[in-house]
């Protein structure tokens, strides 16, 4: 197995409870491991919550990490991909002077060739918003740092995987037994 | 509890009842067949101890003189009966003073259920008198935990918690329950726990992996089993027996599986780890298939990874998949309870000797003795061994008792040299290492198996950390035997000085008090013993008394345990001396 330090994206399915981020964040806080970012949010199932979690870390170290995971009461089950295996991106928003829209008309073609879109415009400021790949938001920023940027924001990584997870038929095995 | 749809629940009653929620705590504790808890009251707790008072005739509440206490109590019952041990304490510093008990049971993987009060909930996050976030606290260190804030929520939560702590590999639970769900009024009913969508305590066995793992032991010319707790756990003891007796394998034990095959049965081969048997450590770097049944491969076992059964097969028996892979790379891993993979396991298995095998541990067992379990337990020097103590012990109890030892040297020697013909009978503090365990757990223990020996072996040091349980004893009229082993020294840290500091004794000296005083201030009946000559009356005396007896024993001051694995080193580079 390769020891090369690599991004995994581990994606979490769990119950909806207090106290479970904190269960899941412990694991790698004990290993020594820096979450690079970590989104949670409702999943496909109602009432199941999914983390997406992403790591530079070995292969060993991630299968270790995800039995980990997976050993915790509330977590269903715990997966890890590579960049290749998943479908992922983030999102940024950045707020700008009104004035420059008018004042330095290449903004106008930074957004249009980055496919940003404005999400509001008022006399002091306008908001633009980006969902991408890393390298695609900070080619982005840099090109509007240039010009000033009042605030910058970026999400954690959001991503869904080539294979089937296959939560639901768990979940109604376990109903079946009931 | 946003979950109460994915519990499996089994209907007990169908009928309600109007109580509140402290009794509601004790009903469901009576329902899950809680006979002895383990406490201390306080503010954010005392409805539930008026409860208590209400329901004495039911069940038994023991007030210990610490909350650590309580919870070590609390692990010694658990660790004898297989049962489900019940820890109770107030918010804040009575919550905290549980931890340590918990993170034991965690890494030893103890049933506990422990129930703490917690202020109001409109007073949670305010830093209210005596508040601390147990639930943040106790993560780390417990299976599951949660917080319940409304009466109603209360008997879902404790079966839940019940199930948790047995079910599966078990562990420690933690509820939080406020003290407003504790005075609020619920409509009663108790449902059982009987599963939790979101956790599998089972892996199932796969008759796949039997099979192989059959075939690799079949083939084996040297093969050797390391079983761990997880035979105590899941009762397997006779299935082991017959897995060894079938196959002729000779088989060693860790720590925490010490008693599941009596010390005397011919197979059984001794301690691996640091301070184990040398022919299991040696030989652990010479079999050929090596068959790990219920044990976690913990550093204190293992020595240096890098050089660790390199040439062996690995079969790993295990309940828990987490710990497949995590330190010892298997070619076969065997997931499930023990005892169902053991008993699908024994019909593949050809019946086998060993013969030529066997004999090296043998061979090396008697280098071990001769260099040293002689002088341990039959010296001819001056000075008392602990060894000596454990020897005089096993005549005089005959390998009945159960031995409940503290953390160091006294307590390699215990696990070496005591005899054990019943299973459950090593109670120790063995992944967390945790000074004080004994004297409590032995009061859990005896309370657990009343008719049980209970002989508590504790050192000088750790004996000081929790020697507040002799008021418990005392109170309680718990006849444990205490055995103090007092060399004056925090032995196992002075043997490191000693061995790898140039013998810089920083802070190990103890100057200690009148131990056989202290006991009779607590009206418990004590002896010193200075001289050999004594000590066997001395311990005849002790095991024939029916109350509580507290026997000091001042040993040599800087005896060493040997034999050892100096951190870092390989297993078969145990050193004799």
């Amino acid at each position: 197995m390769s020891e090369e330090i690599k991004s995994f994206t581990i994606s979490v399915y769990t119950e909806n409870n207090i106290g479970l981020l904190n269960r899941i964040s412990a694991i790698f806080q004990r290993r020594h491991i820096n979450i690079e970012s970590l989104t949670t949010s409702q999943s496909e199932i109602e009432n199941v919550n999914r983390f997406v979690i992403v790591v530079n870390i070995t292969e060993s170290q991630a299968i270790k990490v995800v039995k980990q995971i997976e050993k915790q009461v509330e977590a269903l089950r715990a997966y890890y991909h590579t960049d290749e295996e998943t479908i992922y991106t983030e999102s940024c928003m950045f707020k700008i002077k009104s004035d420059l829209l008018f004042e330095e008309p290449q903004i106008q073609n930074i957004i249009k060739d980055s496919n940003a879109r404005i999400v509001t415009v008022n006399k002091k400021f306008f908001v633009l918003e980006k969902s991408g790949r890393r390298h695609e938001i900070e080619l982005l920023r840099r090109e509007l740092n240039v010009f000033g940027i009042m605030q910058f924001v970026r999400s954690g990584r959001i991503a869904v995987t080539k294979e089937e997870m296959k939560i639901s038929e768990m979940l109604s095995a376990f109903n079946n037994q009931l | 509890m946003k979950t109460q749809t994915a519990n499996k629940t089994q209907n007990v009653t169908e009928k309600t009842e109007r109580i509140t929620g402290s009794e509601a705590i004790i009903r469901c504790l009576i329902a899950e067949g809680v006979d002895i808890l383990y406490g201390y009251p306080g503010g954010a707790i005392m409805p539930v101890y008026d409860e208590l008072y209400k329901f004495k005739d039911q069940i038994s509440h023991i007030l210990t003189r610490h909350e650590q206490g309580a919870a070590h109590a609390a692990q010694g019952y658990a660790r004898i009966s297989g049962r489900v041990g019940v820890a109770m304490a107030t918010s804040g510093p009575g919550a905290t003073n549980l931890v340590t008990g918990i993170a034991d049971a965690q890494i030893d993987s103890t049933p506990l259920v422990c129930i703490t009060g917690q202020v109001a909930s409109h007073l949670l996050g305010s830093d209210a008198f005596q508040e601390t976030d147990i639930v943040g606290i106790s993560t780390p260190v417990t299976k599951w935990n949660c917080q319940v804030t409304e009466a109603s929520q209360i008997p879902e939560a404790l079966a839940k918690a019940f199930y948790l702590a047995k079910s599966g590999r078990p562990g420690p639970v933690l509820v939080d329950i406020t003290k407003d769900a504790q005075f609020g009024e619920l409509d009663f009913k108790y449902e059982k726990c009987k599963g939790v969508r979101s956790y599998i305590p089972v892996p199932p066995t796969d008759l796949e992996t039997v099979a192989k793992a059959a075939e690799l032991i079949n083939n084996a010319k040297k093969p050797l089993i390391v079983w761990g707790q997880g035979i105590i756990l899941s009762q397997a003891e006779e299935q082991l027996k017959a897995v060894i007796e079938k196959a002729g394998i000779p088989s060693a034990w860790t720590i925490l599986g010490a008693s599941a095959i009596p010390t005397s049965h011919p197979l059984n081969i001794g301690m691996v780890g640091m301070h184990g048997n040398y022919a299991p450590n040696v030989l652990t770097n010479e079999c050929d298939v090596l068959i790990a049944i219920g044990m976690r491969f913990d550093d204190r076992v293992t020595g240096n990874l890098n050089t660790y059964a390199k040439q062996a097969k690995v079969i790993h028996f295990e309940i828990d998949p987490a710990e497949v892979d995590k330190n010892v790379k298997t070619d076969v891993a065997v997931l499930g309870d023990a005892k169902s993979s053991l008993t699908a396991l024994l019909p593949l298995l050809n019946n086998n000797t060993h013969n030529e095998w066997h004999q090296k541990f043998k061979d090396l067992y008697a280098i071990e003795f001769e260099k040293i379990i002689k002088d341990d337990i039959t010296p001819t020097k001056e000075g008392l061994t602990m060894g000596e103590v454990l020897r005089q012990i096993n005549i005089n109890t005959k390998g009945n008792a159960a031995i409940v030892s503290d953390v160091g040297q006294h307590q390699m020697i215990a696990c070496r040299y005591s005899e054990f013909n019943i299973t459950k009978s090593n109670i120790t503090s063995g992944g967390l290492g945790t000074m004080g365990f004994a004297l409590p757990a032995a009061i859990g223990a005896k309370m657990a198996a009343p008719d049980r020996e209970v002989v508590a072996i504790i050192g000088d040091g750790g004996y000081q950390m929790t020697i507040q349980e002799l008021g418990t004893i005392f109170q309680n009229k718990v006849p444990v035997k205490i055995v103090v082993l007092n060399n004056e020294f925090l032995g196992m840290v002075r043997q490191w000085q000693q061995l790898f500091f140039d013998k810089r004794y920083a802070s190990t000296e103890m100057t200690n008090p009148d131990f056989v005083t202290i006991a009779k201030g607590y009206y418990i009946e004590g002896k010193r013993v200075t001289k050999r000559d004594e000590l066997a009356t001395a311990v005849k005396e002790m095991i024939a008394s029916k109350d509580a007896y507290f026997l000091e024993v001042c040993v040599e001051k800087e005896d060493n345990v040997f034999p050892m694995i100096p951190s870092g080193a390989s297993v078969s580079d145990i050193r004799l001396s």
